[in-house]
């Protein structure tokens, strides 16, 4: 109904020389890069934000919103292009490109970057309260066959495509299954482990502070900040595998001012400014020699800085239609 | 056009672009087909409504039952319905209080039935949430008396739901009840007895005749919100059940499917009327 609601209530804000207007999660973008940006540019820079991918897509496939920036995850980014809904801006092509970390050039989501430059990336696996949990830690055995004190205080997140990748991961069951009976062992799973579950939120710093959960699904940003308030929580890259995410930033199509918009994705990718954004929203950036302008307890912190033994993050795109269904199928049944 | 027409102008407006146009659009959308990202794609369909108690085969389309949504209705419907028994035995004899007072004192005591509404209903939501989950004060105040050994499981989970229902709604039961009551004229109870009615039939055959109105408004105004509500079970339930509201909330986000969220939501309004229309044309019935 909301959704209904924002695609009639959408209107377009006026726009005029010298402005750029951004779209992308809250608190997601430092003031003090904004502030940088317009002295340098003489631009005058409004923010709005989403709370979620749908949100901002609907709002875009409205039409006419008038943004410039918008700041996708790496599966939302690759629907976008595929829908023709961003404008090939040629990112590769752009003075500060040459910053921009190898491993990130290459993506899935936009293979060559023609369309985005990188944001921030962080991952999605869990974290532990050290002062409850003891001995290994580093199989998500500790959420699927908890130890007896741990039952009862699992958090997991609220959200459907986690959960099952994580259960998916422990029974060795590939993403984005379209097997009707790996996705129900992976539903087994979940049931059973459902009994020892206490919620499925995603306030997952509150619950680990609070101890309320002792165990709980959490990014690795959010974790530290957990940290910050309880020293005994340490994020987990468990052995299974975990997913890697990472938001971009691109520009929608029929973006009304065009050439600030460019301007702000060869910004950002200036090793100084990229710095900015991981101090303030504390996941790491794409964008090599911004280490050196980044918070020093930030830069050592364990949650952006994986053991070496600590397998690669998985990206995963969309899924099918098929394996959505079967998702949405397994979540409907372990929510009854 | 006359004076008296134009008045009415902003309140339909209102209805046109708030009520009815969302409806005529959410009915519209739960028959299209649904796009694979999201939205609709301008295309007929009736697979949203076939989804509501029947599967598909991925593998051969054959249709089998499936009694999942239907599940999570039943349980909306025994959760609103047990919220409006709950409000009911704790709104009669509250509103039967506030009647009875003196009329200086009534809106004191009016007034307190609204104060806690003067808080956002998601601020109460997670308040209750903080208190009774297993390091809040409730059972910290259990074991540290010694009641208790360990957190009692208050928080996340069925109990929780239902108590975030009452504590929502209860007011919507207990205001039409101190109408009715309000208007009751006591000296018919004195009648009933000189006419050697016992307490029973006198309960039966003048109170609940005159308290009837007031307990069909109080029931729906507390099972209607309750069936569809989004808030109890999303925080209190800690996300473990679903119910309708999430059900549909569900639809536009992660599972991407919108015509069925428009369904459900179709269904959800249809049900509710047909309750009403039910419901007023008795009520009419025993008026003649």
């Amino acid at each position: 109904m909301r959704t209904l609601a924002i695609l009639l209530l959408t209107a377009a804000p006026a726009f005029a020389e010298g402005d750029l207007f951004i779209y992308t999660w809250g608190e997601y973008t430092p003031p003090d890069l904004v502030a940088k940006f317009e002295k340098e540019f003489g631009v005058k820079v409004h923010i709005d934000s989403y709370d979620s991918m749908e949100t901002m897509i609907a709002k875009l496939r409205a039409g006419g919103a008038g943004y410039d920036i918008i700041v996708p995850g790496d599966a939302t980014m690759q629907v976008l292009i595929a829908e023709d809904m961003v404008e090939k801006i040629d990112v590769f092509a752009m003075p500060n490109f040459a910053n921009v970390d190898e491993k990130w050039r290459e993506v899935y989501w936009d293979p060559k970057r023609e369309y985005s430059a990188p944001w921030a990336w962080g991952s999605t696996a869990f974290a532990v309260d050290t002062a409850v949990v003891k001995g290994d830690t580093s199989s998500l055995a500790v959420l699927f066959d908890p130890a007896e004190e741990v039952k009862g205080r699992i958090n997991m997140l609220r959200d459907m495509n986690d959960v099952i990748n994580m259960a998916e991961r422990y029974l060795g069951v590939p993403r984005c299954s379209e097997n009707p009976d790996a996705m129900k062992r992976v539903l087994e799973l979940l049931e059973t482990q459902k009994e020892w579950v206490k919620s499925y939120d995603s306030e997952t710093k509150e619950l680990l502070v609070s101890g309320e959960a002792v165990v709980s699904m959490a990014w690795n940003g959010y974790s530290m900040r957990a940290r910050d308030e309880k020293p005994t929580i340490a994020y987990v890259y468990p052995k299974e595998g975990y997913t890697g995410w990472m938001d971009n930033v691109a520009v929608p199509k029929g973006a009304p001012n065009l050439d600030n918009a460019k301007a702000w994705v060869n910004f950002v990718m200036d090793p100084e400014n990229a710095a900015m954004i991981t101090n303030y929203a504390r996941y790491s950036n794409g964008i090599k020699g911004s280490e050196a302008f980044i918070e020093p307890a930030l830069a050592a912190a364990p949650e952006i800085n994986p053991p070496a033994d600590a397998p690669a993050p998985e990206f995963i795109p969309t899924c099918s239609p098929a394996a959505t269904a079967l998702i949405d199928k397994v979540w409907t049944k372990l929510m009854n | 056009m006359k004076l008296h027409r134009l008045l009415l102008a902003p309140s339909l407006g209102t209805i046109l672009i708030f009520m009815a146009l969302p409806i005529a659009l959410t009915t519209l959308y739960s028959v299209l087909t649904p796009a694979q990202h999201g939205g609709v794609i301008w295309q007929p369909s009736g697979e949203a409504y076939v989804r509501l108690m029947f599967e598909r085969d991925i593998f051969d389309d054959t249709l089998s039952f499936n009694a999942d949504y239907l599940q999570i209705l039943g349980r909306s419907a025994l959760q609103a319905g047990f919220a409006t028994i709950l409000c009911l035995l704790i709104g009669l004899p509250t509103a039967w209080f506030i009647a009875t007072r003196p009329p200086a004192q009534k809106s004191l005591w009016l007034m307190l039935v609204t104060v806690p509404y003067w808080v956002n209903l998601l601020v109460r939501t997670i308040a209750l949430l903080l208190m009774l989950r297993d390091e809040g004060p409730i059972n910290g105040a259990l074991q540290s008396m010694g009641l208790t050994d360990g957190p009692l499981p208050l928080a996340y989970n069925n109990f929780a739901i239902g108590l975030g229902l009452v504590s929502s709604f209860l007011p919507f039961m207990i205001l039409p009840l101190y109408a009715a009551i309000e208007r009751f004229d006591f000296s018919l109870l004195e009648a009933a007895y000189d006419l050697h009615a016992s307490r029973w039939q006198a309960v039966w055959s003048v109170i609940l005749p005159i308290l009837r109105p007031g307990l069909i408004a109080g029931g729906l105004l507390v099972f209607i919100p309750g069936i569809g509500s989004y808030l109890a079970p999303d925080i209190l339930g800690g996300g473990k059940t679903l119910m309708l509201g999430n059900l549909i909330g569900m639809q536009f986000q992660g599972s991407r499917n919108w015509p069925f969220g428009a369904a459900l939501s179709t269904v959800l309004m249809s049900v509710t009327l047909i309750a009403l229309i039910l419901v007023a044309r008795r009520a009419a019935r025993e008026a003649a």
